[in-house]
Parts: structure tokens; sequence; C-alpha cells
């Protein structure tokens, strides 16, 4: 017997890690500078979450996954041309900052209300799948925050691994201090899953799957309602700044790892 | 191609084929068709009864922001597209305000200068500022006023957005496509390529083999090196007495220009004659005090150890340029090959079910260094035959498409203008005052008399370094050299340009670095896994017995080298930002067809993360 799944995952998306990124300080706090000209990404825990619903969602038939994401129109649209060929999906967004500079409490709340309004949704068959570091500058605090607002006690953060059995109840492993593993189990749904980087990789692209999501993303952009996470929030920044950082690159081909490791070392200890 | 791989197929009325300026064009030009102002389809869709036709988009890169090019444009088709353009909704785009050009003389004393050129700068030493003289005047042919500078990754991005916002069409980057589907000389649309494979392209780990997308008519912009166009002139052939021989790599950076830069948004400056006179280069500067700037490596610099990065190296350090540049911070930084053919290496426009546009259909005018609103216009003139064609219920076949089309596209300024520009580089073949002559000649009276040339394979223009070279360094040390570099998997280049004169570059780690931090810094992506490697050399036997491998002394991401084991080159994708200059730059013929090289580029997955390009 298998189980229907209603899977919600909170996707955040951030400007590509491999741009230059530098805090400005805007109208209504700090801001990255040239945020709007930064290609965005789904941010890797997010990704992962998504794939692991897809993944769950087509062993379970009958199950559903949505993606809700917050983030400025514009660039939760070019996102999507980057992953709705992977894996399918219904899309629901708000209409807001994906600064980074946002409380986390605030961006819970957004996400809470949004899960809220999503047609058709049952509660009883509740997932909510998220990046457990997302959108929280890897506080790790909003899928939590999340959890509460909806009122989900079954919590677990660091997730690499869920099975569900075929009662419904799930049986997870969830990162914890050390390197080491906790596996828990709970009787079913809802719960809350933080991942963080599951098994799965990421699914090629898929031409039918983005025709079929497309259909149905471009009216959800068309339709996201205006979010805010800014104007209004308790949360104050005295200073943002760049971390330091210093490039020295050399490219050495077969190099072992003993020595690798040893220049690493000395370089620690210089 | 026999192909015995079950593969999963979907049908679309359009596929188009990358997305830059031309397939812009087009997607901006037809969405706006597609829906009559009273809620009507212009036209069913053929596949999805009911709905407007279902049109789509393929892209290599893995996003549509992703150009290699800071441009300068005049604009004309672009600005017709849109009436009401406001250049501050474009992000690094900005009206032209000011115009220069520069013949940079030779402040090292390392330039290869034939005897007339040394002549020529002996005179304009006395009436140069900074070892630079600024023409006096600029003919109308090159100039761009009333034009725009763009960043190409920041306009593709500004249009693609709109054409998704419309929900007419859809774009897909991170997806390259293998092939045209050809049933005798008909297109019947694209294979995708396949996923899961390993570097040989064998089946691995989540083997996908790649999608055939069907439909009535492809429409082929994927660019000058593109994989679709390649296969076509390929199975095709170019029509009588075409050939694609003139090329050139553009090398480019963006650079956040230093405190008190005196530079003015819309600033274009284009040099020439300096680090090398073949080497011409361009600056543009944006509103936010950032500049597009680089340099062209065309196919005609005889040199067989090009490097395009440490020539731009030089070129920055040039007193005329380096007064601005000097304490400034590299952004981003890219390279991407150009189709300098023109006319002359123009492919069949159009067949039954495929017609092609921008770059790769030899839209670039070379005579007026202009190739993005030409590539727009010819995106554009492709939509209206495709309104036309639909609105009439007329199929997609080459009489339609040549009517409709490739008319269309003769009989505008773009045809015009292609004609008058034809022989317009036939003297560059002969070198680099021929070159300039031709150019004027052709450029002040519209293309009636031209500097007659003689066109000659790229590979067949590359002389031994042993006779480049002669006088510089003796072919024992050449011998010497070619051990040493080899045994450190080194190209030539730096050794044999450190010989000719050239100082070692002060690297400062903000704009002055080494290649490999140009790559990382301008954003280079580690290539995603589970493609073929997508440079393969042809025979490789030709590869184990040149002595020039010209492929790695180019290769703008380092990703190509010089096995230290001998025999052919080493590729490594995760370098290669896919600016195709290594398909032109190499000494031996193909084994199958002598027009190109041992070098075959094919559509890979990867290449640049950079949106400021």
């Amino acid at each position: 017997m298998s189980n229907e799944f209603h899977i919600v995952v909170c996707g955040s998306i951030v400007p590509d890690p491999l741009q230059t990124l530098e805090p400005v300080q805007g109208a209504q706090g700090p801001e990255l500078k040239n945020e709007m000209m930064l290609p965005a990404v789904l941010d890797p825990w997010a990704g992962h979450a998504l794939y692991e619903a897809a993944n769950l969602a087509a062993k379970n038939p009958g199950s559903k996954v949505w993606l809700v994401s917050l983030g400025p129109k514009a660039k939760l649209q070019q996102v999507m041309m980057n992953i709705a060929q992977k894996v399918p999906f219904e899309l629901v967004c708000a209409d807001g900052s994906a600064s980074g500079f946002t409380d986390s409490f605030e961006v819970a709340t957004v996400l809470a209300q949004s899960i809220e309004g999503i047609q058709g949704l049952d509660k009883s068959k509740l997932l909510v799948f998220g990046g457990w570091q997302s959108a929280s500058r890897g506080s790790g605090a909003v899928m939590q925050m999340l959890g509460e607002l909806l009122g989900i006690s079954e919590q677990f953060q660091g997730v690499d691994k869920l099975t569900a059995g075929d009662d419904g109840s799930l049986e997870i492993m969830e990162r914890i201090e050390g390197g080491a593993y906790q596996v828990s189990a709970c009787n079913g749904t809802p719960a809350v899953l933080g991942w963080a980087t599951g098994e799965l990789p990421e699914p090629p692209n898929n031409p039918q799957v983005g025709m079929q999501n497309m259909r149905l993303v471009m009216p959800a952009l068309q339709q996201a309602k205006p979010a805010d996470v800014v104007q209004g929030s308790s949360l104050a920044f005295a200073a943002v700044e760049l971390p330091q950082q210093r490039r020295e690159t050399r490219v050495v081909k077969d190099m072992p790892v003993e020595d690798m490791a040893r220049e690493i070392v000395e370089w620690l200890n210089s | 191609m026999s192909d015995t791989v079950q593969r999963q197929e979907m049908e679309a009325d359009i596929v188009c084929v990358g997305f830059g300026p031309a397939t812009g064009g087009f997607l901006t030009t037809l969405g706006r068709a597609l829906v009559n102002e009273d809620g009507t389809p212009l036209a069913e869709s053929k596949v999805m009864p009911g709905m407007p036709p279902q049109v789509i988009c393929y892209e290599r890169a893995d996003d549509i922001g992703f150009g290699v090019s800071g441009v300068v444009t005049k604009g004309r088709s672009i600005k017709e597209s849109f009436p009401d353009l406001d250049l501050s909704q474009i992000p690094m785009a900005h009206e032209v305000t000011e115009e220069r050009v520069a013949y940079l003389l030779d402040p090292i004393g390392a330039s290869r200068r034939s005897a007339p050129v040394k002549v020529a700068d002996a005179g304009l030493k006395f009436v140069a500022r900074d070892h630079a003289v600024e023409l006096p005047w600029i003919p109308e042919f090159l100039q761009k006023h009333g034009g725009m500078v763009l960043s190409m990754g920041q306009f593709n991005q500004w249009v693609g957005s709109q054409v998704m916002g419309s929900g007419l069409a859809q774009i897909w980057p991170g997806t390259p496509v293998a092939e045209p589907l050809l049933n005798g000389r008909a297109v019947k649309g694209v294979r995708l390529v396949d996923q899961g494979v390993d570097k040989q392209g064998n089946p691995d780990a989540g083997y996908m083999p790649g999608m055939d997308v069907k439909a009535a008519l492809t429409v082929v912009g994927d660019g000058p090196v593109g994989s679709v166009g390649q296969y076509l002139d390929r199975e095709l052939g170019l029509p009588e007495g075409k050939h694609q021989r003139e090329w050139a790599v553009g090398m480019k950076m963006v650079v956040q220009l230093p405190e008190g830069c005196e530079l003015k948004p819309g600033t274009v400056l284009h040099t020439l004659g300096y680090p090398e006179p073949e080497i011409f280069g361009f600056m543009y500067v944006y509103p936010d005090m950032s500049a597009s700037l680089g340099i062209f490596v065309p196919s005609w610099f005889d040199n067989p150890v090009r490097t395009a990065y440490r020539y731009m190296q030089h070129w920055m350090m040039h007193p005329y340029l380096w007064k601005h540049l000097e304490g400034g911070t590299l952004r981003s930084w890219g390279a991407k090959s150009l189709q300098e053919s023109g006319l002359q290496g123009e492919p069949f426009l159009a067949g039954d079910g495929f017609a092609r546009i921008g770059e790769g259909s030899g839209s670039t005018n070379v005579l007026t260094g202009s190739g993005v609103d030409e590539a727009w216009a010819t995106g554009v003139q492709l939509a209206e035959a495709v309104i036309e064609l639909m609105r009439e219920r007329r199929p997609y076949t080459r009489e339609n498409l040549e009517s409709a089309y490739v008319q269309r596209r003769r009989e505008s300024w773009v045809g015009e203008e292609a004609e008058q520009a034809a022989k317009a580089r036939d003297g560059f073949t002969l070198g680099f005052i021929p070159g300039m002559l031709g150019m004027a000649l052709s450029g002040l009276t519209r293309g009636t008399i031209n500097m007659p040339g003689r066109s000659r394979k790229p590979w067949e223009r590359i002389p031994r370094i042993e006779e480049y070279f002669k006088g510089v360094v003796t072919e024992q040390e050449l011998i010497q050299l070619r051990k040493e570099c080899q045994a450190k998997g080194a190209s030539l280049h730096d050794a044999l340009m450190d010989r000719a004169g050239w100082p070692e570059v002060p690297l400062d780690g903000k704009l002055l670095v080494s290649h490999q931090d140009a790559l990382l810094m301008g954003g280079k992506v580690v290539a995603n896994p589970g493609y073929a490697d997508h440079v393969t050399f042809a025979d490789s036997y030709a590869c184990s017995v040149c002595t020039e491998q010209v492929c790695s002394e180019i290769c703008s991401g380092q990703a190509i080298s010089v096995n230290p084991e001998g025999g052919a080159p080493l590729f490594d994708r995760e370098k290669c930002v896919h600016c195709g200059a290594c398909l032109w730059n190499c000494s031996k013929p193909h084994p199958e067809d002598d027009e190109n090289t041992n070098v075959q580029f094919a559509a890979g997955s990867g290449g640049l993360h950079s949106a400021e390009n």
C-alpha cells in the first residue's frame, strides 16, 4: 500500500554563489549591490529538498508537490527556467525580498500564509520540506518557526534520508554533532523536514516535465502576491561587510592528498 | 547517423536553438503576434489543438544571462522593436555619449611590426600622446552615434524575462542541443544531448538519451560555433562560392573603474595597432563606472602561438588605457568566437522546416563592426515571415521561407549593408596595411571598390613556429623550449613572448591576475556532470605529430593543454568557457573535410556564470 503525501517544498533563492557579492546600504537597510542583476539559483539545501520531494511523490502515487518560494518575481521566473525541467511541481510564489537581509520570523510568516492559501491542500497528508539552513543566513531557524506557525510539532532538521512505511509511518535520518546520524520514527504526517543534502543527485533536464510545469508556472508568477518582509520588520542591522579574502591560486595537477593537507596546515600555521 | 537508442519524443510547433540577440528578436516579435487583440490565437497549435502555437527555445548555457560580450550598437532594429526603450531599465546600458578611435604605438618595442608600419609609427611619434594617436575623424561607416552600449548578459536577461513573462514562449537554459533531426534536406526538429554519459559519451549512471523534439519549424540561432548550425553546414554544404574562413576570438573583462576615473558613461573607445597590429581593442563605459573592455584576435593574425589572454593584459597596460584602468578591479571575464566571413560565409538561410538567424547565418557586418543589431534584425524578419505564413496557413517549406524571410532580409538594411561589407575585410588576408586600406576603400565607396585578397582556410594560414620566430629563437632553442614546456604541460606562448621582449605582467591580484584567476573571478563554473566532452580531435595521430598545437595556445580558458606524455592535447571540460576558438585555431585539416580543422566542437554544458558579461 502506498501513501498519498501532500508535500510543500519551501525553496529559497540565492544569488549564484560564483557572483561577486557586495553589501550596500539601501533605503530600507542593507541590500546586495546589483541584486536584481545577479543570476539567482535555488539554494542548494532547498534544491535537495525539492528532488527528495519529487522522488517521494513518484514512489507514492496520488501524491502532490508544491514549491513555495519567496523572492522577487523576476528572479523567481529566472530560477524556474533552470529547475522546472527537473521535477514536476506546482508553484506558489510570494513576491518579496530574497536578499538574505531579512528576518527569519518574517520569512516564516510569509511562507506559512502562502501554504495556508494553497487550494486543495490536505494538512493531514502534509509534509513541509525545505533547506535546513535556508533563508536565515545559516541559522537554521526558518523551518522551525514555519512548523510552529502551521501547528506542526513533528520537526526534523539536517535530514539526509526519509523512509515512508506502508502504514504511513516515517523513519527519518538526521545529522547530529560529530558526523553521526540520529534515526527517528514518527507515526506519520504532518511533519516538517529541514533537509541537508539528501541522497539524490540532481535530476537531468526533462523537456516533457518542463512543458507540463510551465503551464502552471507562468500563471502562478502572474498571480504572485506581494510580500513585505523588510519594512515593518523588527530586525535591524548594525553593520554588514564582506569577509576578507585573499586569493593565491595555483593550478597543480595530480597532487597527492597528503601534500595538499600539509600545505593547508602550513598555511594555517603561518 | 544511425541511432538505435530508444528516445523519448516531444512535439512543439516551433523549436529554437540558442538564446542570443537573434532569437531574442524572433521571440519578442513573434510573441506579440501569437494572440490577436480579441484573445484568439493567431493560428492554432498543430500539436495542442485549441492552444496558440507552442514555441520552445533551448539554450546551452546555464542561464540566458550568461552572454559574454559588451557591445556598442546603433541599435536601429532593437529600437524599432522597443520604440519607448528606456535604457535605464536595462542594467549596464547607456546611450553612446562619446566615440574615439585610437592608433596605439608600441611603447615596449616587442610588437612585431612590418617595415611600412614602423615608418608610419616613426612619423606619428611626434603627434602622439600617451603613445597613441586619436583619429581626428571617424568614418561614417564606423560611427555608432545615437547608439547604445550594452552588456549582452544583462540585455539577454531583460529580453528573456519579457518573452517568458508573456507566457507565449518557453526558454530553457542549461539544455544543449546535439543536432538537428534531418530527413534528406529537411529538418524535422532537434535532438537534445545525451545526459548521464561518461566523457566519451557512453551510457553511465543516470543515463537519459537526448530527447527528440519535433517541430514544423526549427529556428537555428545558435551562434558562430553552434552545433546545429555546424551540423547543417556539414550535411547540406554551403551555397556555391561561400566559405567560413574568417574568424576572431574576442576576449573581454568587465572592470570596476578606479576612483576618480574621468571616463563618462557611454564612452566608446576603439583601438588598433597594439599589442600587435592585427589585434583590435575596445572599451565601453557603463553607467555604474564599470567598463567592458577587451581585444579581438583574428584568424588572419598569422602567429602560431596566439594567446588572447596575455595580449589583453599588455593591451590594458598601454599608457593610453592604463591611465584610466590603473587601480581598477576585475569583475567579470569571458570570451567568444566571432564569425567574420559575413556574406561570404552565409549558409543556406532556409530550407524545408528550418531557418537560420543571427551570427551563425552570416549576419555580422565586418565593415561596420556590428553584429548584435543585425542579429536582432534577422530574428525580427524571420518572425514577421512566420507570422505571415501562420496567418495564411502556409507550411514552412523552403520556397515559402525564402519568399517570406530570405527575401525580406535581402531587401532590408541588413541585406544592403551586408552586400557593401562583403569584401571589406579581404585585404586583411594579405596583411594589416592592405587590410586597413581595404576597409577604408569598401567603407568610403559603399562596397563599390574593394581591396582584393586571397582567402585561405584557417589551418592553411598558420605558419610553422620556426618560421614565425625566425631571428628571435633558434631552432635549437625552440627544441629545448618545447621539451621544457611539454614537461610542464604548458603551452609555448609565454616562453616565446618573453623571448620576443614582452615584459612580465606585474600581477596585482585585482585587475592583472593569472589566467586561472580570471577564470575563477570571471565566474567559471564546474561543468555539470553526466555530459560527454564537447571538444574532440578528429584524428588524434595528426595531433600527436603536430608541432604547433595552436589549440592549446589560443584556448581562452586553458582547457586544452599540452600532454606531458606527448600525443593529442588534453581537454579539461571544467575549464572550458565554450568560446569555440579551438574550432578554427588548428594547423591541421579535418580528415574528411579540409574546409574545417582537426578540432571538433560540439554543444556542451557549463561555461561561465556571470551575468555581467
